[in-house]
């Protein structure tokens, strides 16, 4: 049987960023992956390097329109990691609760994005009809939908005004039926289980030897995660649970995500109870940062956001490095996707949490020599040959 | 109004191209799709493919590789076909202007009839630009 | 638990550490030569169970800078092995056939300042496009 080359992207009809999958396929089987990046590559590392620490904040606040916060929590922890700073305590529930409202947000997203792919629009709909609510939280503590600016050496640059905890409170105990109503949708639809349990399985072996964080590595039963494996903000003043799943297939990743936000909605709570009875600063007024190096990481909604900087005592990194969790998940495509097929792979490349599908163009080719075999007319022709064949079969036509 | 913007103007299908953008112009591409803002009710829809599409909307800064693949899309499409950037990214590049990987804004690429600033413009903006692209073609 | 592991480098590696800086309790920098880079990566990868968080690589003017940073989930500890090679004739054994998940991260050095990854099983560009002239590395400070 020939083997097929289908190109996924880079520019296809869903939502997200573009980057270049190269499925080679036999039959319905993939046999290889490749996967093409750099659409995307804006050189924030470099830009980074002429920019004072306080713009840096901004600037990796537009890596990501999703993790914009995940970012600059990432980047404030590796500032004060560098400078030996403590923000006041009132800053930290505040980081939280952002960091927080974000997951909400970014799972819903997700969770209605992976009901597109698998042809299940009426979750896509509702999930992101329910994602509003708390982007109009957002707008209302932060002034913005997304890119919140929220975060600042030291502390954090807006306080969470005492008459905004209740609307806040509200928000989340409304998603409260909102997640059940999913978990109903998802968890206990037999149609879903037989459609992604046990599709797209990344072993706990293949975890560990691509480094997938987040819920791609949770899903697969490795119970990574930075808040409380290195616990920073708030998340080791209040209580809440790592969701874990064991098998590693697409509909795990979707249970841990789902599960999660049941997390994120205690943290919050946990977080808006501090907040009431703790007052004071919300910054620790940083002046300058001393020459040095140093790391900070954040458990982002799809994983591990990891920064690492350096001084040299002026008010500019010299080096600002930042890993984004999607750059190790991404990879783990070529265990998951690969030996499934073609149906599949929409939904297992998305389940890492990008977004993909499409095909745009199909090349065949040759097995044993490697060159094209068809042309555009072959398959014009083919594809008539076929037609025909069916009428006949269907009687619709006369010998 | 000649029949072809009549046609234009009536239902709009919009492609999306995301250059090197940070993802929130695009998701709120999308909300203003959903339920909420809900564009569909006016027969927006969003197409798989540039040849199907009225309106190409672009995000975010563009990227040398992205470039080459903008300009072939443009080729593609069945003019007319109008250019809508979305964000300050695709506006003026902001931000990420002075970086090594950037091949110039969107309007030095391909023409573009309509801005819609912010960072990332709300759907309402959003909406609201596009409403002003029709009122201007149907004026003429 | 932080402690347990730098003692294990260090009792293993007590010849081959050129310098160890604990910046704080869970920030540990150990300088090592290039040439043993791939012992203490097994080490810390198989027989630790660190993670590999990602390398940087730096352009100091002097030299180029490779930091692995390594994180142990399980006490909060990264650990960042540095290791200083040649300006002019950037040089590296690669990490790739030991840790799969290094593949790119070696790419990106690569094509950003230069780093000939010696043994890397797919050394191209990752993300800069096709045209990009050869020998201009973005990261390098010139």
């Amino acid at each position: 049987m020939a083997k097929t080359i289908i190109p996924v992207g880079p520019y296809h009809p869903l939502q997200e960023e573009p980057e270049f999958f190269k499925l080679l396929v036999e039959g319905e089987k993939v046999l290889e992956l490749e996967i093409e990046l750099g659409y995307n590559h804006r050189g924030i590392e470099k830009i980074a390097e002429s920019k004072s620490y306080d713009q840096v904040i901004f600037l990796v606040e537009r890596v990501c329109g999703i993790c914009s916060t995940s970012h600059p929590i990432a980047s404030v922890n590796a500032l004060e990691d560098l400078a030996d700073i403590k923000a006041p305590e009132r800053a930290l529930y505040i980081r939280s609760i952002i960091g927080e409202l974000e997951r909400l947000h970014s799972h819903l997203l997700w969770l209605g994005l992976a009901g597109h792919f698998i042809g299940y629009n009426t979750v896509w709909m509702w999930a992101w009809r329910y994602r509003e609510p708390v982007l109009d939280i957002f707008e209302r503590v932060t002034g913005n939908r997304q890119h919140y600016a929220m975060m600042k050496v030291g502390g954090v640059r807006r306080d969470i005004e005492s008459d905004d905890i209740p609307e806040i409170w509200k928000m989340v105990d409304g998603l409260l039926p909102v997640i059940d109503m999913f978990k109903g949708a998802v968890i206990d639809d037999p149609v879903i289980h037989a459609r992604l349990k046990g599709v797209g399985i990344l072993t706990k072996e293949d975890v560990f030897e691509y480094g997938a964080l987040g819920p791609t590595a949770r899903a697969s039963g490795v119970a990574i995660d930075v808040r409380k494996d290195d616990p920073y903000a708030a998340y080791p003043l209040v209580d809440w649970q790592v969701i874990t799943q064991e098998e590693g297939d697409v509909f795990a990743k979707a249970v841990v995500r789902i599960l999660e936000m049941y997390e994120s909605i205690k943290i919050i709570k946990g977080c808006l109870d501090k907040l009431k009875a703790v007052g004071g600063e919300i910054d620790a007024k940083v002046k300058e940062i001393p020459p040095g190096e140093g790391i900070g990481h954040h458990e982002a909604p799809r994983g591990e956001v990891f920064h690492y900087v350096r001084s040299d005592g002026s008010n500019r990194p010299v080096r600002y490095k930042i890993r984004a969790p999607s750059y190790m998940n991404v990879p783990t495509n070529q265990k998951s996707v690969v030996g499934g097929t073609v149906s599949d792979a929409t939904i297992t490349l998305a389940a890492v949490d990008p977004c993909y599908c499409c095909t745009e163009r199909v090349a065949v080719v040759d097995r044993k020599t490697g060159k094209k075999g068809l042309t555009g007319q072959d398959l014009i022709k083919l594809s008539q040959e076929k037609t025909l064949r069916i009428k006949r079969h269907i009687g619709m036509m006369k010998e | 109004m000649d029949l072809k913007t009549k046609a234009l103007t009536k239902s709009i299908w919009v492609f999306h191209f995301a250059a090197a953008s940070c993802n929130n112009c695009d998701i709120e591409i999308l909300d203003a799709m959903t339920p909420k803002f809900d564009l569909e009710r006016f027969g927006m829809l969003k197409v798989g493919s540039i040849r199907h599409a009225d309106v190409m909307l672009v995000t975010g800064a563009i990227s040398h590789k992205a470039a080459v693949r903008l300009k072939r899309l443009y080729e593609q499409a069945a003019k007319p076909c109008l250019v809508v950037a979305v964000g300050c990214c695709a506006c003026s590049m902001c931000i990420f202007r002075d970086s090594y990987n950037m091949a110039g804004p969107f309007d030095r690429l391909v023409p573009v009839h309509a801005y819609i600033p912010g960072c990332p413009p709300k759907p309402e903006a959003i909406i609201m630009g596009v409403v002003k692209l029709v009122k201007a073609l149907k004026k003429g | 638990m932080a402690e347990e592991i730098l003692t294990r480098i260090k009792d293993k590696f007590s010849k081959k550490a050129l310098k160890v800086f604990e910046k704080s309790p869970r920030r540990i920098y150990i300088d090592f030569d290039s040439k043993d880079i791939p012992e203490v990566v097994t080490f810390l990868f198989r027989d630790l169970g660190g993670r590999l968080a990602t390398a940087s690589g730096i352009d100091t003017r002097k030299n180029i800078e490779i930091l692995y940073h390594f994180s142990f989930d399980s006490s909060g500890t990264i650990i960042s092995l540095r290791t200083l090679i040649d300006r002019e004739n950037p040089e590296i054994e690669s990490i790739t056939p030991l840790i799969k998940g290094a593949e790119w991260i070696e790419r990106e050095i690569h094509e950003l300042l230069g780093v000939n990854f010696r043994n890397h099983p797919n050394l191209k560009r990752l993300l800069l496009s096709e045209d990009w002239p050869e020998g201009k590395y973005p990261l390098r400070r010139e």
